[in-house]
């Protein structure tokens, strides 16, 4: 574990760099992590796969495969892997401020 | 290195995955590794080879069934598997399990797997023995290449035969 500060707050992360505790999280930090991690600007696609996997997340206790991300957030399999070119599972889940989803699909 | 001075190894950043076997148990595995590598942002590519040709078959894809016989970890006697209906049953079986489990049958789980951006490709030495052309693939295949152009393909990154 280690900690990182994020929009002027000190946050806890795990070793590969997710929030140990989601709420914690804010969209000022989805923003700069986005811009760390190549994405320029969170467009409003960005922001419904975000926020999907967020709802799921409290909803579930995990946050959603890349399938579901595809048949219910109202965003393609194909649009997943261009809005998050580092995979979409991984990349949108540590930006959204989760745990890694569990799951092989 | 990291604080305990041990070398980390390095991350897999892109792997090639061979598919060699067309029975359900056959064409899982190699799926769900190209299709987990894409979700971890890996870059990955498929090739098809001898039976595996049947995974990416535009008219065998939806009737990949579970060998029944000629295997042990089936716990079905080989007498009883070889019984007519036998290997229907069993992938019948599978597939609701896997349904549960929220695994997609094979076809949509080859066109989800080329949403994601994994390369697809045919073994020409297979689809010349089959009698086989690129209009037999279901559209998701990109090419038709010898095994050459697969270690081109390859180069730089893990090669994992199933």
């Amino acid at each position: 574990m280690s900690t990182a500060t994020m929009a002027g707050v000190e946050v806890r992360l795990n070793d590969e760099g997710f929030f140990e505790d989601p709420n914690q999280w804010t969209e000022a930090m989805a923003v700069e992590m986005a811009t760390a991690d190549g994405i320029d600007t969170l467009t409003d696609q960005h922001w419904t796969v975000l926020k999907f996997m967020r709802k799921e997340f409290f909803e579930k206790g995990t946050g959603p495969t890349v399938r579901l991300l595809g048949k219910t957030s109202g965003v393609s399999v194909k649009d997943l892997y261009l809005l998050f070119p580092k995979g979409p599972a991984k990349m949108a889940a540590r930006i959204a401020g989760i745990p890694k989803p569990k799951g092989c699909i | 290195m990291d604080d305990t001075g041990k070398i980390s190894p390095e991350k897999i950043t892109k792997v090639s995955i061979i598919i060699s076997k067309g029975s359900l148990e056959g064409i899982y595995p190699g799926l769900i590794m190209a299709n987990g590598a894409r979700a971890e942002g890996m870059e990955a590519n498929l090739f098809f080879t001898f039976f595996g040709l049947d995974a990416i078959h535009a008219k065998r894809i939806d009737h990949i069934k579970v060998a029944t016989v000629g295997n042990p970890a089936m716990h079905i006697p080989t007498l009883i598997g070889s019984l007519p209906g036998m290997s229907a049953l069993a992938t019948h079986m599978m597939n609701k399990t896997m349904d549960k489990l929220d695994i997609p049958p094979i076809g949509e789980f080859i066109e989800m797997i080329g949403d994601t951006g994994c390369g697809m490709y045919a073994c020409k030495a297979s689809v010349d023995m089959f009698k086989l052309t690129k209009a037999d693939f279901v559209p998701q295949v990109q090419d038709i290449i010898t095994v050459g152009d697969f270690y081109d393909l390859a180069a730089g990154g893990q090669i994992i035969f199933t």
